[in-house]
């Protein structure tokens, strides 16, 4: 029982740079990594106690730097189990991907050692337990991922990748400054010990000013409203598999940060703060919205999406109530599986037609290449809450969290957040109708189409079908995930 | 009336005043080159072994006052070798053997005498060895001048260059007016308590008659501005990027390292053993000069284009890092001065390991030339294995994994900073983090972008070689392992 996740982190450090000549060689030892990755997840998975979603369960604590109080503290709960296996999925996807279709740039070697750290930094930070270890796994992604996205990214790639280590990086700083602050005040760093208290022993002057710390350093890396413009720039110039790594998880880094650590530690903080955080994240979904509506570019369109999907979650944390926090968690996921999809095809859309330009893509594309555009279709209508798929849930559950929020939160408030979030809602609708309206249907007059585009290879298809069956399964049995989630967030708040 | 000595306790200095002479004698009757460099190298090695024999042993004093003189007082004793000290001559002798590594080639090259070079190193590492260890004002006072003159001259020590005469007596003024500063603070203090032991001084201060208040606060601040040279701390900081640029890169290398941690000890020890009733005054200018020197170093680092100022600057803004543990006053204050401690020691490897491989590749252009940061362009072609250690000690000093060492620097530093109360400051220093970031971070992306040009060796030598992997295996085992440095630290302190 002990470990699982770790022995597949640590594996992990000791990627393929000794023996394997080729690069193909090197892309299918990364798949087999991280294949074995995925399969320590799901086997974590099945080892799970279900009934006792709560407890901390497959836990590792040892010393490490005792002189600080640091402990080597790992576990895993409802909360961060479904990240886990979102997160060895989704890397294992991307190699997959890679298989066939390696970013331009070369260096295919060092390509799969980034991935395979990030993926560790990212496990890292979900299942970490001690704050200074989660705030070491925090910042372990920073490095590799400004690299992926400086080696193989788009023409303004260097601009993109400084403004988002600088912006993360200062988010880390004053993250670092808040935990230590609750660190210090409390006298001790674990987490699991510090959530059991719920914020006793800590004043409130404390917890207002640790929250705000943390809570910046979570809004950043989330983003939130007005954090985020380092993730369009980030997004748009990333390869693929970074984009969809950064859409996929580190978001989530973001959003589970705060479920985790900023709200069960600090919570009169979060009192003080979740009107706040509700407005911003409101102000996040108009603006994403209407960013969206905006953008020519594709790439760049699908990352102003998440700005908004993200505020939907943000806002259902700031309602500091178990529904809207297990639709925050909910909301994750799917957006997670949602818009890794949305960037895996938009990846190969710019492959194939070589710009991510919507105009010069033109229409037609059910025309020219009917399948791509019906996933595409698919992948659209399930970000924009299509009732039956994941989207639908989460954004549903954060606006009913808003309807009711904690007693203490002043309602008017929040039902006036919901009232404008469900505005949101429809502009989201509305700029992915837009934009499928360009792309797929009509004739083919873009510019750019000049040639036939391939048809979608195996490895696409064997990369997004796991995502079309998720979305579907999560979207029709939302219970599933639900259920995982519900009683850690209910322990949060105190209860049984 | 006689004094016994306690030779063990004093062995670390004496080991290297005795090869000192030794070694002015030897150059005086045309000894080789080599015996001379193997005779300093292995005099600092001796030195350092003596420092690991004695670590394991208890609390030793020397140079303690007489019992007659004594009157019903503490037992005041001038030298005493414990954990603190031992750990600081330990970083010293160290960081002095690879200094003294990156000499070798240097001396030839710029055609400077050797048998001088390496007494002035030793005797500036005696200076240094004893600053640690001393426990009254004016044996602090001394040590530190001892570490300082040898300096003056080693910076100036290629005589037919005029930035290093420039560096010389820019680095010589600056130093002699805040060791007059200090003077004066310390016969402030001394006025005001009648003593020069620090354990005598701390009673003294605690139960001072409120008219000779002012007089102790004045007397302490001065102090403080001592120290602030030798740290090059906000306003001090002036020499530095002159004289790291002026003077031999090696002693540059000393400067920033072994000068600037034994500066630390010595603030540290006289802050806490000294003037612990005062943190009311100096714990919050401490606070004001860290927040300013960082803040200071950072911003102009930025507008860097030579690799060795890029490096001045940003030395001069580590030191505002490690001031700030320091700004807690005296709640917490233990806990404070075992950050600083900590930060010194690693700061200590990855600058070294980062001086190393300047100097290792500055050698291709000669003395009179500095590599700017677009020369290190493709660097990662040429040789991989020193552009990914150049990266890695850069991303330690920057703070961020892989680099976990200088991470685990930053997070004992905020640490202690956050617990004292002053989180003001810890949030200045994340924003400054992120300015440090960037350009370590362009000099670091620099090594790996391709660049056209003739192939050559990086770094030739093997002295800077050892020396590029000693430090690089430090940097790495600490980033596995950092709870070395800490636990030793907080066993120490």
């Amino acid at each position: 029982m002990m470990a699982i996740p770790l022995v597949g982190a640590l594996a992990m450090l000791v990627p393929g740079n000794r023996f394997l000549r080729t690069d193909a060689a090197v892309r299918v030892f990364g798949t087999a990594v991280s294949g074995a990755t995925l399969l320590v997840a799901i086997s974590a998975l099945m080892a799970f106690d279900f009934g006792a979603t709560s407890r901390m369960q497959l836990e590792v604590d040892r010393e490490w730097a005792p002189a600080i109080g640091l402990r080597f503290h790992l576990g895993v709960d409802g909360i961060s189990l479904p990240l886990v296996v979102l997160t060895a999925l989704l890397t294992f996807l991307c190699f997959l991907y890679t298989l066939r279709h390696p970013p331009a740039g070369g260096l295919i070697r060092l390509l799969t050692a980034l991935i395979l750290v990030l993926e560790v930094g990212m496990i890292g930070t979900f299942v970490a337990l001690d704050l200074v270890l989660f705030f070491v796994f925090f910042e372990t992604v920073l490095i590799p991922m400004y690299v992926v996205i400086v080696l193989w990214g788009g023409t303004g790639r260097r601009a993109a990748a400084y403004k988002f280590i600088l912006y993360t990086l200062l988010g880390s700083g004053l993250l670092l400054a808040g935990m230590l602050l609750v660190g210090a005040k409390a006298g001790t760093l674990d987490m699991t010990e510090l959530a059991a208290r719920h914020g006793s022993g800590l004043s409130h002057g404390v917890q207002v000013a640790a929250f705000a710390l943390m809570g910046v350093g979570f809004a950043v890396k989330a983003p939130m409203w007005p954090l985020h413009t380092w993730l369009p720039d980030a997004h748009t110039e990333a390869p693929t598999v970074g984009s969809v790594l950064l859409a996929g998880v580190l978001l989530k880094m973001g959003t589970y940060g705060l479920v985790r650590i900023a709200l069960p530690l600090a919570p009169d903080g979060a009192e003080f703060w979740a009107p706040w955080l509700g407005l911003l994240a409101v102000i996040g979904i108009i603006y994403g919205a209407l960013a969206c509506l905006a953008q020519r570019d594709l790439k760049r369109m699908i990352a102003y999406s998440s700005v908004g999907h993200m505020g939907f979650v943000l806002l259902g944390i700031a309602t500091l109530t178990p529904v809207g926090i297990n639709a925050a968690l909910f909301g994750n996921i799917a957006h997670g599986l949602i818009t890794s999809l949305l960037f895996f095809l938009a990846g190969s859309v710019k492959e194939r037609w070589g710009t991510a330009d919507m105009d010069a893509i033109g229409g037609g594309m059910l025309g020219t290449s009917p399948r791509l555009a019906s996933i595409l279709t698919f992948a659209s209508v399930a970000s924009l809450g299509l009732p039956g798929l994941a989207g639908f849930w989460g954004e549903m559950l954060a606006l009913l969290g808003a309807y009711r929020p904690h007693a203490d939160l002043p309602r008017e408030t929040f039902v006036t957040f919901m009232a404008v979030a469900a505005l949101g809602a429809v502009l989201t609708a509305a700029y992915f109708l837009r934009m499928l309206a360009k792309l797929t249907h009509g004739p083919a007059d873009g510019t750019a189409s000049a040639r036939t585009p391939a048809a979608v290879s195996v490895q696409e298809y064997a990369a997004w079908t796991p995502l079309i069956a998720l979305t579907l399964l999560v979207g029709l049995w939302p219970k599933t995930l639900l259920d995982v989630t519900t009683d850690p967030v209910r322990a949060l708040f105190g209860g049984g | 009336m006689i004094q016994s000595i306690d030779y063990a306790a004093i062995a670390p200095p004496l080991i290297l005043a005795v090869a000192a002479i030794a070694l002015l004698l030897a150059d005086a009757f045309d000894a080789p080159r080599r015996v001379l460099s193997l005779l300093s190298g292995g005099s600092l090695v001796a030195a350092l072994a003596a420092v690991i024999v004695l670590a394991p042993g208890d609390r030793r004093a020397t140079f303690c006052l007489p019992d007659g003189l004594r009157g019903d007082g503490p037992r005041s004793c001038s030298y005493v070798a414990d954990d603190f000290t031992l750990l600081f001559q330990g970083i010293v002798l160290g960081a002095a053997v690879i200094v003294v590594l990156l000499s070798l080639q240097e001396i030839t090259d710029s055609k400077m005498p050797v048998g001088e070079y390496h007494f002035l190193l030793l005797a500036a590492v005696i200076g240094a060895l004893t600053l640690v260890a001393a426990r009254d004002l004016v044996l602090l006072l001394v040590a530190l001048e001892t570490l300082s003159l040898p300096v003056f001259a080693l910076s100036a020590l290629r005589r037919y260059d005029g930035t290093a005469s420039e560096a010389a007596l820019k680095l010589f003024l600056v130093s002699v007016v805040s060791t007059a500063v200090m003077l004066f603070g310390i016969s402030l203090v001394y006025g005001a308590t009648g003593a020069m032991h620090l354990d005598r001084i701390a009673p003294a201060l605690a139960d001072l008659p409120s008219d000779l208040d002012p007089v102790a606060t004045a007397g302490s601040v001065l102090i403080l501005a001592g120290f602030a040279f030798k740290v090059a701390a906000v306003p001090f900081h002036f020499w530095a990027p002159d004289v790291y640029q002026g003077s031999p890169l090696p002693v540059a290398a000393f400067l920033s390292v072994v000068s600037k941690a034994s500066g630390f000890a010595g603030l540290a020890i006289v802050l806490a053993l000294g003037l612990p009733s005062y943190a009311h005054v100096w714990g919050p200018a401490i606070g004001i000069i860290a927040a300013v020197t960082m803040t200071v170093g950072n911003l102009v680092a930025l507008r860097q284009r030579t690799a060795i100022r890029l490096l001045a600057w940003s030395s001069v803004a580590q030191s505002g890092y490690m001031l700030a543990p320091l700004a807690v006053g005296d709640d917490r204050l233990p806990e404070a001065v075992a950050a600083t401690t900590a930060y010194v020691a690693l700061y200590a490897v990855m600058n070294l390991g980062a001086f190393a491989v300047v100097i290792g590749f500055n050698r291709r252009l000669g003395a009179r030339r500095w590599d700017t940061l677009d020369d290190y362009r493709g660097l990662a072609r040429r040789s991989p294995a020193v552009a990914t250690a150049l990266a890695f000690f850069l991303i330690c000093l920057a703070g961020l994994p892989p680099g976990v060492m200088g991470l685990f620097a930053k997070v004992v530093v905020f640490r202690a900073t956050v617990a004292g109360g002053v989180t003001w400051l810890a949030a200045v220093m994340a924003v400054n983090t992120v300015i440090g970031l960037y350009y370590y971070l362009v000099w670091a992306a620099r090594l790996f972008t391709p660049a056209p040009g003739p192939s050559y060796d990086p770094v030739r030598g093997v002295p800077v070689r050892a020396a590029i992997l000693s430090t690089a295996t430090a940097a790495l085992v600490l980033s596995a392992a950092p709870q070395i440095v800490l636990q030793t630290v907080s066993q120490a302190t």
